[in-house]
Parts: structure tokens; C-alpha cells; sequence
């Protein structure tokens, strides 16, 4: 159905989708800056660009941990704490440290623009 | 070792999902089924990845979760009685003269005239941690199961991480072993209540020795182990002296020996027709996610409707001589007598 005459498209006057830029830093140190949507997961973006290192073979269901991630120290406040269930993932993960996460469990929002992660030597 | 064989109509290689539903649809047209599973309980990747976790595409099913479906499934499945053989995984295919013969890592011989592959992603196998040089150490001092306890008597055996797994075999070890420490990197536990309880009584008095932390480094020589670096929580590193570790980091699904009986595979997935489900070979199908074909989509729907279409030739191996009539479960008296419910 088309809007009644005169009626404001609400929608399109609002600002295209900002996106945010996260930066995965592989174990040599390589970086990688990639664009993610807010609303996907962190894990998503990594596997939607080809970021290495992140298997992510349960797809997201918090189930294999191998999407293992250390969120740089700045951004731990902003990425929030892992819940419970993540928690007992991560004891199936390698070298686990404060800062890890699994990656499919840290939403990306607007606040998360310019998150730095990175990558574990080894996933299971 | 036995040298029995176990003659039947089906062999259903996998207890996941679509392996419960084949027996059901085998049933339908009287095909009795024997299924072999590695995992101890039915319910495949449902089951051993995603008990708790909810799924909203089962048509009919709002929401299920995996263990309710494998509950349902196992449920729908009675009437036709399928033996079960779990902890096997199934080694050799070898073709006979119109019959197949099976054995599995037990031993078990199984004759049949129809196999069905319902392998999903592969056998579940234990996870490998990433340490250097492991698999030096592997199937000489370092196990990831236990298949004969009296290999663990008189030793100092350490036991890694949180879950189930781990604290049942630190309690059932306990006793016979020199000396046994559980490592784990946090206080908190997976497993079940009563037996992190148990646990902690146990180190109250002595009995067995608990420390956090990770470990990062093997020691020993010519595959045995004499120690064990641990990082703890606060980063400092201590050696754990130790004959034999048992580290539980849970499974993975790896193909495993699907790989070598002489199937073609494209990418790891078994090629099947879209009309039987069937493989290159005659009276070899393969069902659910093993298998590829045009469109195939991993889905647990996906499955069952190739569940469906696999028994119709099925049908035609096991009775060449009898004719299929195609029959709903809501109408006919025959098919409700094999399903008990008339
Ligand atoms: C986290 C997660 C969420 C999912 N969510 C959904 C969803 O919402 N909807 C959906 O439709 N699908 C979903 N899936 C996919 C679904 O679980 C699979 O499609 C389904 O499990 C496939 O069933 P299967 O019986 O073919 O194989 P599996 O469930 O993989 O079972 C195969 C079994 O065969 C056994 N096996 C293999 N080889 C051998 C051997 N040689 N000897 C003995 N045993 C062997 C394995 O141990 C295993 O138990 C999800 C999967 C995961 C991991
Ligand atoms: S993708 Fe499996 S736990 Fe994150």
C-alpha cells in the first residue's frame, strides 16, 4: 500500500545504517578493518569478510567455541561481560584470559565503532 | 571380541536426528533397523551440541529444543523397536555377495542388505587441545577417554578441565590412582552439582588435589609424560608433575572412516540422487547432513523428507518381490498396527 498523500516516510529521513568498524588483529600482527552492521555479531562480520582464525563452526549458537577472541583492554568496559552460558563455552577454548570472548556472543552496535579484537594463536 | 554376526534388514550408521527418523520411516514399510552411534545416547549434534538450545523449523513444532526433539523422535520411534549400539564407531564397509558386512571399533559384525549413512557432520571425536608435540604423547600417556580403568592404577594422573566428563572421571579414578589432580581454569563448573560437591569434598580431605589454571606445556620423552607446565589465573606458571593426563575439552565432529570406504565424496559430503537418496552404489544411501546434492540445505526437515524417499527403495532391496502402496498414517489400518495405536 502507498502512504496517504503528504504523509512523511519516516523511515527514509532517518540516517542510513551506521556502520561499525571493527579491527582484527591476527596473531603476527596483521590488521584488518572490516564494516559490520549493527545487530550482527562480531563473529559474523569476521566470517562475512574472511577474517583467519575464526572457525565459528556452530555458526553462532554459543556451542563450539571456536570463535575465541581477546577484546583490547580499552574496549572490555563497552563489550560487556560474558554470560553465563559463553562462560562455560570458553572453558573449550585454548588459552583463555580475561579478555577473551566468543566473538558470535558480542553484538555489534554503534557504540562499538572502532572495536579492536584479536585473534587467538590457536582455536581449537 | 565376538565373532558373532548380527544379521538384519538395515544398518543405520548414526543416531543423529534423521538416523531416529529413518527407523521410523523403515518401519512404516517393515524394514527393521539396528543403529550404531559413537556418542552413549541418541540425538547426534541435537543432542551432544545443542541439548538446551531452542529450534523454530520443525514444521508443526513451534519451538523444540534439541534434547526434546531427540525425546520426541525417540518416542515416535518405539513401535518399531530399533536395537541401538552406542560408543561404536563403525570402521569397515566391505561388500558381500548382495549383503554388506560392518564392524565397528568394538568388534561388532553386522551382515545387512541396506546400509543408510545418517554420519551428519562426521563421528563425534574428542577435541585435541592445540599443545606442541601432543600427539607424541597420545594413546601412551595422554587419553581423551577411559576405556580400561586399570590403566590409570598406580598413577599420578592428572585431569583437565570443567565439565561432566571431567569430574566423573576424577571421581571414578580417585580411588585406584596414586594421586589424581584437576586442573581447570576457573572455580566454577559445568558439571553436574552432586559431583562438583563430591569433588571438593574429596580435596577437603586430601583425596584429590585441585588447581586453576591452564596447561600450556607437555614434558617427557618417547610419548611418556613427566610433567605439565600450568599457567594459573594470575598469569605465573608452575610445573605439575604427572604419568598420565586425561584432557576433556569436550568433541568435535570429524569425518572419521566414512572417508574410506571407497564412496566418492565431493568436499567431505557423500553425492546421493535427489529421487532415492542413494549413493553411487546400489543399496549404499546416505541421508541428512552427509550427504550433497543440488540445493541441498544442512536442515533437519531436509532429512527427514530424504528419510522418507530413502525407505521407498529401501523397500525394494529388503522385499524384491512385494509392491509398495503408498498409504497415509491417518487412514490406514495397516500402517496404525505397526504403530501400535490400533
Ligand atoms: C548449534 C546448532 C544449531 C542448529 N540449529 C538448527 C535449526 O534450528 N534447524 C535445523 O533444521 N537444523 C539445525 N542445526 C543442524 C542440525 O542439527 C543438523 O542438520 C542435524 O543434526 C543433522 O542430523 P544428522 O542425523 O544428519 O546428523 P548428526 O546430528 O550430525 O548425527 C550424526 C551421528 O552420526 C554419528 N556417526 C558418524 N559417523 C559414525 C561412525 N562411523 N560410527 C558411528 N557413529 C557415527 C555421529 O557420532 C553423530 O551422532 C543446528 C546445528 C547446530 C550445531
Ligand atoms: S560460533 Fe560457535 S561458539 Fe561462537
Amino acid at each position: 500500500m502507498s502512504p496517504a498523500a503528504g504523509s512523511l516516510d519516516w523511515k527514509a529521513l532517518q540516517p542510513a545504517n551506521v556502520m561499525a568498524r571493527i579491527t582484527f588483529i591476527q596473531k603476527d600482527g596483521t590488521e584488518r578493518v572490516v564494516e559490520a552492521e549493527p545487530g550482527m555479531t562480531v563473529m559474523e562480520a569476521a566470517v562475512k569478510n574472511s577474517i583467519p582464525g575464526i572457525a565459528a563452526e556452530c555458526g553462532g549458537a554459543c556451542a563450539c567455541a571456536t570463535c575465541h577472541v581477546y577484546v583490547e583492554e580499552a574496549w572490555r568496559e563497552t563489550t560487556g561481560q560474558p554470560e553465563q552460558m559463553e562462560e562455560d563455552m570458553l572453558d573449550f577454548a585454548f588459552d583463555v584470559r580475561p579478555a577473551s570472548r566468543l566473538s558470535c556472543q558480542i553484538k555489534v552496535t554503534e557504540a562499538l565503532d572502532g572495536l579492536v579484537v584479536r585473534i587467538p594463536e590457536k582455536q581449537f | 571380541m565376538t565373532e558373532d554376526v548380527i544379521k538384519t534388514d538395515v544398518v543405520i550408521i548414526g543416531g543423529g536426528p534423521i538416523g531416529l527418523f529413518a527407523v521410523f520411516e523403515l518401519g512404516l514399510v517393515d524394514i527393521k533397523a539396528h543403529v550404531i552411534d559413537i556418542l552413549d545416547r541418541p540425538g547426534g549434534q541435537c543432542a551432544e551440541l545443542y541439548p538446551e538450545k531452542p529450534i523454530y523449523d520443525v514444521p508443526g513444532l513451534t519451538v523444540v529444543t534439541g534434547q526434546e526433539l531427540t525425546d520426541r523422535l525417540m518416542e515416535q520411534i518405539k513401535p518399531f523397536n530399533p536395537t541401538f549400539h552406542f560408543n561404536q564407531r563403525v570402521e569397515s564397509l566391505e561388500r558381500r555377495d548382495g549383503s554388506f558386512l560392518l564392524t565397528t571399533d568394538m568388534g561388532a559384525k553386522f551382515e545387512c542388505k541396506v546400509v543408510v549413512i545418517a554420519a551428519g557432520g562426521g563421528s563425534f571425536t574428542p577435541k585435541r587441545p592445540p599443545l606442541p608435540g601432543i600427539e607424541a604423547y597420545e594413546g601412551k600417556s595422554v587419553f581423551y577417554s577411559v576405556r580400561k580403568m586399570e590403566n590409570f592404577r598406580d598413577r599420578d594422573v592428572l585431569i583437565v578441565g570443567g565439565g561432566d566428563s571431567a569430574l566423573d572421571w576424577s571421581l571414578n579414578l580417585e580411588p585406584i590412582a596414586k594421586s589424581l589432580t584437576l586442573v581447570h581454569r576457573r572455580s566454577e563448573f559445568r558439571a553436574a552439582p552432586a559431583s562438583v560437591q563430591k569433588m571438593f569434598d574429596l580435596v577437603e580431605s586430601g583425596n584429590i588435589s585441585f588447581k586453576l589454571g591452564q596447561v600450556t606445556e607437555l614434558h617427557g620423552e618417547n610419548g611418556q609424560l613427566t610433567s605439565v607446565t600450568v599457567k594459573a589465573p594470575d598469569g605465573s606458571t608452575f610445573e605439575q608433575p604427572v604419568e598420565v593426563m586425561l584432557p576433556f575439552f569436550g568433541l568435535t565432529m570429524k569425518l572419521g572412516p566414512v572417508a574410506d570406504w571407497g564412496l566418492n565424496l565431493d568436499e567431505n559430503l557423500i553425492p546421493v540422487d535427489t529421487e532415492k537418496f542413494e549413493t553411487s552404489e546400489k543399496g549404499i544411501f546416505a541421508i541428512g547432513d552427509i550427504n550433497t546434492y543440488p540445493g541441498k540445505l544442512k536442515l533437519i526437515l531436509s532429512g527427514f523428507h530424504e528419510s522418507a524417499l530413502m525407505a521407498q527403495q529401501a523397500h525394494k532391496y529388503v522385499y524384491p518381490d512385494k509392491k509398495l502402496v503408498f498409504q497415509y498414517t491417518t487412514s490406514s489400518t495397516s500402517l496404525q498396527k505397526k504403530l501400535g495405536v490400533k
